[in-house]
C-alpha cells in the first residue's frame, strides 16, 4: 500500500473512530428525507424519478460538507501533528489527496445510504435508472467540488469554525452564480460571453444537466478540473502557511 | 552525519536562526540549549524538513532536506515540541500508522510496534486512546513512533518536558542506549539533562551559537569551576586567612547560611590542596569542604545574557 493509501485509511477509520462520521450520516439522510418528501412533494408529483431528492443536494451540501471539511487541515494545525505528518517520508500530494479522499469517500457512504429511496421509486412505478445512476454521479462529484474548495480553507487556518464560515461562503458564491436568480440580475450591457462564462463556472449549471440523466463529458470535466485546481490550492496555501 | 551550512531563517522582518553552521557526527549526543525564543525548535524544524530555510542548507548522511526530502526524512526519528499525535486513535492504531508510513508491512511491522511498545514501556496503555493518556504517556508514545525505523538520527524537542523524574531518568536511559550509532540532537533548557545525556552542547541565543563544546568544557568556563565551598561549625574569619593566598579571586558568603563560604579560583587555577592546607593549618572549624566543577546554570546565564546585550547595544547604535 502507497503512502496515499495509509493516510487514506488512517483518516477514514478516524471518521469512524469518533461520532463525526455517524452524525453525519444521520442528519444527512434525516434532512434528505425531509427534503425530498415535505418540500420535494415526491408523492404529489406522483412521477418514477428523484428529481425532488436531488434538486435540493447543493443546498444541502452547502451546510454538511463544509462541516467535514473543515478540521481537514485546520486540526492538524491546531494539534501539532502538522509537523508530525509533514516531517514523515511522505509527499504531500499524498497527504493533501489522501484526507480528501477519505473526506469524500466518507460524503459517498452517506450518499449511497439513501438506496432507500431508490428502492422506493422502483417500488412505487418504473423510473429510469440510468438517470438516477447518472444523477447519483453527479451529486457525488459536486460533494467532491465542495470538500476540495473546503480543503483549502481548512489549510488557510488553525481555527476550524473559520473553515467552515469560509467554506460555506464561498460554496454558496459556487452555487448561486450558474442560478437564473443571479443570471437575471446582470444588466444588459454586460456581453452574453461574460454571463456565459459566469454561469459555466456555477455548479448548478453542470449539476442540473447531470441529474436530468445527461452524462456529459465537460460538465464531469468541469468538477474534476474544479476539484484539482481547489487541492492544488490546499497544497500551495500549506507549503506557505507552515510556519504559523 | 548532519551538516547545516550558514542556516538562516527568517519569519518576515523577524530573524529566528541566523547564518548558523555546525555538523553532527555518529555517535555524538548533541544538546542544543538556549533561552526561550532562541531559535533551537526553528534549526529543528528546518533540519528535518518542516519548515524550508531562507537561506543556507542542512543535508542528512548526504541528502539535502530541500532537494531530496523524501531520502533524508527516512533517516531521521523526530519529536517535535508537545509531542503531538493524533489523539482519536489509540497506541496501537497509532503506532501501526506511523510503522506502515515508515515502510513496515506485516510481521515486520508488528515486530517494530512490538519492539518500541516494550521499549518506551507502553503495553499498558495499547488499547487506550492518546487522548485520555497523562502527560507522560503523551511524550512516550511520541518517542515511540520517533524510534519506529531505528533512525540514523534523532532529533527530539524537549523529549522530557513534562515528565516526572523516573520518567526523566528512563527516558535519559533511552536515549543514552539508542546513541551509541546514531546521531542524537535534543534540544532542552534543563540543564542537568546535558550533563546527563550529552557528549556535546551548543549554546544559542538570537538564532547565533554562542557557545559549543563538551558539557565539561563549558562547566569550566564557569566562575565557579575549581571553586572550593567551605561549611563552618561555627562563626570563624576566613576571609583574613585566604588573604595572603595566591590565586584566589574572590570570597562569596552564601545568602541563606551565614556560615558557607564559596571561595572563587582565578581562571584556570586549583586551589583545592593550597585551601585545605590552610584550613588545616589555621584550624578552620570546617564542617562540609568540597570542590565544585562549575555550574552550566552560570555559564549559560552568563553566556546567553551577554548576546542578548551585545544585539541591543548594537541596536541602540
Amino acid at each position: 500500500m502507497g503512502n496515499l493509501g495509509i493516510i487514506f485509511k488512517r483518516e477514514l477509520l478516524s471518521y469512524f473512530s469518533t461520532p463525526l462520521a455517524y452524525i453525519f450520516i444521520v442528519i444527512f439522510l434525516i434532512t434528505n428525507g425531509i427534503f425530498t418528501f415535505d418540500m420535494g412533494g415526491f408523492y404529489m408529483r406522483a412521477q418514477a424519478d428523484l428529481l425532488p431528492f436531488f434538486s435540493f443536494h447543493p443546498w444541502l451540501y452547502l451546510f454538511m460538507v463544509p462541516a467535514i471539511a473543515m478540521t481537514l487541515w485546520a486540526d492538524e494545525r491546531k494539534t501539532g501533528t502538522i509537523e508530525l505528518l509533514l516531517t514523515l517520508p511522505i509527499r504531500l500530494a499524498d497527504a493533501v489527496l489522501g484526507k480528501f479522499l477519505a473526506a469524500w469517500v466518507l460524503t459517498g457512504i452517506a450518499l449511497a445510504l439513501t438506496f432507500p429511496i431508490w428502492i422506493t421509486v422502483n417500488y412505487l412505478g418504473e423510473p429510469d435508472n440510468g438517470v438516477i445512476l447518472a444523477a447519483y454521479i453527479g451529486s457525488w462529484l459536486m460533494a467532491g467540488g465542495f470538500l476540495a474548495i473546503g480543503s483549502c480553507m481548512s489549510a488557510c487556518t488553525r481555527n476550524s469554525v473559520i473553515a467552515f464560515i469560509l467554506t460555506v461562503a464561498i460554496c454558496f458564491l459556487f452555487v448561486i452564480v450558474g442560478s437564473p436568480i443571479l443570471l437575471n440580475a446582470f444588466p444588459e450591457w454586460i456581453p452574453q460571453g461574460v454571463v456565459d462564462a459566469f454561469s459555466a463556472l456555477g455548479f448548478l449549471t453542470h449539476f442540473d444537466s447531470i441529474s436530468k440523466g445527461v452524462l456529459d463529458i465537460r460538465d464531469m470535466l468541469f468538477f474534476t478540473v474544479f476539484i484539482a485546481a481547489w487541492l492544488l490550492a490546499s497544497a500551495i496555501v500549506i507549503e506557505m502557511k507552515k510556519a504559523n | 552525519m548532519i551538516a547545516v551550512e550558514n542556516l538562516t531563517k527568517k519569519f518576515d522582518q523577524f530573524t529566528a536562526v541566523d547564518d548558523l553552521s555546525f555538523s553532527v557526527q555518529e555517535g555524538e549526543v548533541l544538546g542544543f540549549l538556549g533561552p526561550n525564543g532562541a531559535g533551537k525548535s526553528t534549526t529543528m524544524k528546518v533540519i528535518t524538513g518542516f519548515l524550508a530555510p531562507t537561506a543556507g542548507k542542512v543535508t542528512i548522511d548526504g541528502h539535502d532536506i530541500t532537494h531530496e526530502p523524501i531520502a533524508a526524512k527516512s533517516l531521521i526519528g523526530y519529536l517535535p515540541e508537545g509531542a503531538p499525535s493524533y489523539g482519536d486513535m489509540t497506541t496501537l492504531e497509532f503506532l501501526n500508522f506511523i510503522a506502515s508510513v515508515r515502510g513496515f508491512s506485516g510481521d515486520e511491522l508488528k515486530q517494530r510496534v512490538e519492539h518500541v511498545i516494550k521499549e518506551v514501556d507502553l503495553a499498558s496503555v495499547g488499547h487506550q486512546t492518546i487522548d485520555t493518556l497523562s502527560k507522560g504517556f503523551k511524550r512516550r508514545v511520541g518517542l515511540a513512533q520517533a524510534i519506529m525505523h531505528d533512525p540514523k538520527v534523532l532529533i527530539l524537542d524537549e523529549p522530557t518536558d513534562g515528565l516526572d523524574p523516573n520518567q526523566k531518568h528512563h527516558v535519559r536511559e533511552l536515549i543514552k542506549n539508542l546513541a551509541r550509532d546514531k546521531i542524537v540532537i535534543i534540544s532542552t533548557h534543563i540543564l542537568e539533562e546535558v550533563t546527563a545525556v550529552c557528549s556535546r552542547a551548543i549554546i544559542i541565543a538570537q538564532g547565533k551559537i554562542v557557545a559549543d563544546g563538551t558539557p565539561s568544557d563549558l562547566e569550566s568556563r564557569s566562575r565557579y569551576h575549581h571553586a572550593v565551598t567551605v561549611r563552618l561549625s561555627s562563626d570563624y574569619d576566613l576571609q583574613a586567612d585566604l588573604q595572603g593566598l595566591a590565586d584566589i579571586a574572590s570570597v562569596e558568603k552564601s545568602e541563606a547560611d551565614p556560615l558557607c563560604f564559596t571561595i572563587l579560583a582565578k581562571e584556570g587555577a586549583a586551589i583545592y590542596s593550597k585551601v585545605s592546607e590552610l584550613a588545616q593549618s589555621k584550624q578552620w572549624p570546617v564542617e562540609e569542604f568540597h570542590v565544585q566543577r562549575g555550574q552550566l546554570e552560570d555559564v549559560f546565564r552568563s553566556i546567553t545574557q551577554q548576546a542578548i546585550d551585545t544585539e541591543q547595544t548594537e541596536e541602540a547604535a
